[in-house]
């Protein structure tokens, strides 16, 4: 009997045990509809961070496969909301960027603050797809929407003796979980050379993959350097100050042996614990393998900014 | 107390049987895990430092289990728990060789010159593949012809088990970029098993 079951009906199931398809389709819809609000519950921010803005396209990386919107939110760095890499994107939901403003001061005609608001029309917002190189030999390709930072400069009016800018995080241990432990000097600080910050590929980003920042990746304003390592871009920017002499940023005080001032992407110096000459890009999966770093990230127009420079001595 | 110990040497085999069972079975779940997540696409952004990670954990955790068994043996007087010793042992070599494999096979790809380079301009690196390469004549003499054979030397050449141990956790160390919250709670850990070891005026006469 069993045999001549099976003949008939190999896989042994009577048609009256299979789940019709609209009834089926229709426990899908109910699964993807509890998905999605359990999701709004635990990760409040996805919603706010659904907030679109207005770009223009810009022809910079359009050759790039960008790296999904999944790897760029939730593989990231940023040290005050913990030292993992999915402790960001976890720690970061309390975390309110708005409103928001950024202190000007320093070697400028007038110390002043500007609003978010303010800063988003000093200049339309540009999509630039830029690849990122981290120090720890990955790297990703991201849309990020911003600014030129030259836009802030020119606004800021800086006087002769500006011959650096640095960038002061925001630090705030309620909000932020990782800054309550001293594994970095809080604040967050990051600078550059005047003129590499007056470069035309360094920006202010304010958005990624067509909505606004997420607060993992920086919110609501962070520096976007594509030619040199990710720990430049400083997150959160709270205070941008016009100085004379070189800043001491946190990871050169972390450790100066590791980690120079200038932080360009260079394949020929490498790091005392990962080499430097070749990267994995997230998101190629387990068998692809890694792919040669290039000098300033492939950013060769930078190079004149370094011209009789001695970069393995300002590495 | 010693004579005692001796004494009531009597292999309870079911035990270590059960017991051999419980960690072939335990030891092969991180395996599985691995698996099924690569298999459902869920080891995240950067799968291969993933499984880098893992398999070199647990490589860890099976050496410090594999030194926890001498002083568990003195503290309990159940001589026989040696008999899982070499087991967790050599589990502890299993996962070395998956963690070097994913080295050399995920992340390198079998670019030989680059894994050269690698190893020897980092530090951490280098610790690394001399506490695997410890470990090949440990596992080459895992076996009871090689104990009969070897016999006091034996068991000289089974102490570089602590010198893969202090190379394990510099690696550890040296691969954190700043929070080492993990390496110091190993470290701990292995200082615990050593200390335990140190029993004055009766450390020579067994271990």
């Amino acid at each position: 009997m069993l045999l001549d079951n099976n003949r008939r009906n190999p896989s042994g199931i009577l048609p009256s045990e299979i789940t019709p398809q609209e009834m089926f389709e229709q426990r899908r819809q109910l699964l993807k509809v509890a998905g999605v609000a359990a999701m709004s519950v635990l990760f409040p921010t996805h919603l706010q961070a659904a907030q679109t803005l207005d770009f223009q396209k810009t022809a910079y990386g359009k050759e790039e496969k960008l790296t999904s919107f999944e790897d760029v939110t939730g593989y990231n760095n940023y040290y005050e909301f913990g030292t993992g890499k999915e402790d960001p994107a976890r720690e970061s939901t309390l975390f309110k960027p708005s409103p928001w403003a950024i202190k000007i001061e320093g070697a400028v005609k007038q110390a002043k603050t500007i609003s978010l608001e303010q800063l988003m029309k000093l200049a339309p917002l540009e999509e630039r797809i830029y690849r990122m190189r981290c120090v720890e030999a990955w790297s990703m390709v991201i849309p990020w929407l911003g600014l030129p930072l030259k836009a802030l400069i020119d606004w800021a009016q800086p006087t002769g003796n500006a011959k650096y800018i640095e960038f002061v995080s925001y630090n705030d241990p309620r909000h932020m979980p990782g800054a309550r432990i001293p594994v970095l000097d809080w604040p967050y600080i990051e600078g550059l050379r005047m003129d590499e910050a007056m470069q035309p590929l360094t920006i202010l980003a304010v958005g990624l993959y067509g909505k606004v920042l997420p607060n993992q990746n920086g919110a609501p304003v962070r520096l976007v350097v594509p030619w040199k390592y990710g720990f430049k871009g400083a997150k959160a920017i709270s205070t941008i100050r016009f100085v004379e002499h070189m800043p001491n940023t946190t990871w050169m005080k972390a450790s100066p042996r590791e980690y120079g001032f200038y932080a360009n992407v260079n394949p020929s110096v490498d790091h005392p614990r990962w080499t430097q000459s070749s990267e994995k890009r997230i998101g190629a999966g387990l068998f692809a393998g890694r792919i040669k770093t290039r000098m300033f990230n492939g950013y060769d127009e930078v190079g004149q900014l370094y011209a009789g420079m001695d970069l393995k001595k300002y590495f | 107390m010693l004579t005692l110990h001796r004494l009531s040497l009597k292999k309870p085999t079911v035990l270590i049987r059960l017991l051999k069972a419980m960690i072939w079975f335990g030891a092969s779940l991180p395996i599985l895990r691995l698996v099924i997540l690569g298999v459902t696409e869920n080891l995240g952004a950067n799968p291969i430092e993933f499984i880098e990670r893992s398999t070199g954990t647990w490589a860890l955790v099976f050496l410090l289990l594999s030194l926890i068994i001498t002083p568990l043996r003195h503290l309990t007087g159940q001589p026989w728990l040696i008999a899982v010793r070499r087991l967790l042992g050599l589990w502890m070599f299993a996962y070395a060789c998956l963690h070097l494999t994913s080295y050399v096979w995920l992340d390198y790809q079998f670019d030989w010159p680059d894994i050269a380079k690698d190893i020897f301009k980092h530090p951490y690196v280098l610790v690394g593949a001399s506490a695997f390469l410890l470990t090949l004549p440990l596992a080459a003499t895992s076996n009871e012809k090689a104990i009969r054979m070897l016999r006091q030397r034996w068991k000289s050449l089974h102490m570089l088990v602590y010198l893969i141990g202090v190379l394990a956790l510099l690696h550890y160390w040296w691969l954190v970029k700043k929070d080492v919250t993990e390496p110091v709670i190993y470290s701990i850990v292995f200082a615990m098993l050593m200390f335990a070891r140190w029993r004055p005026g009766i450390n020579k006469a067994s271990s």
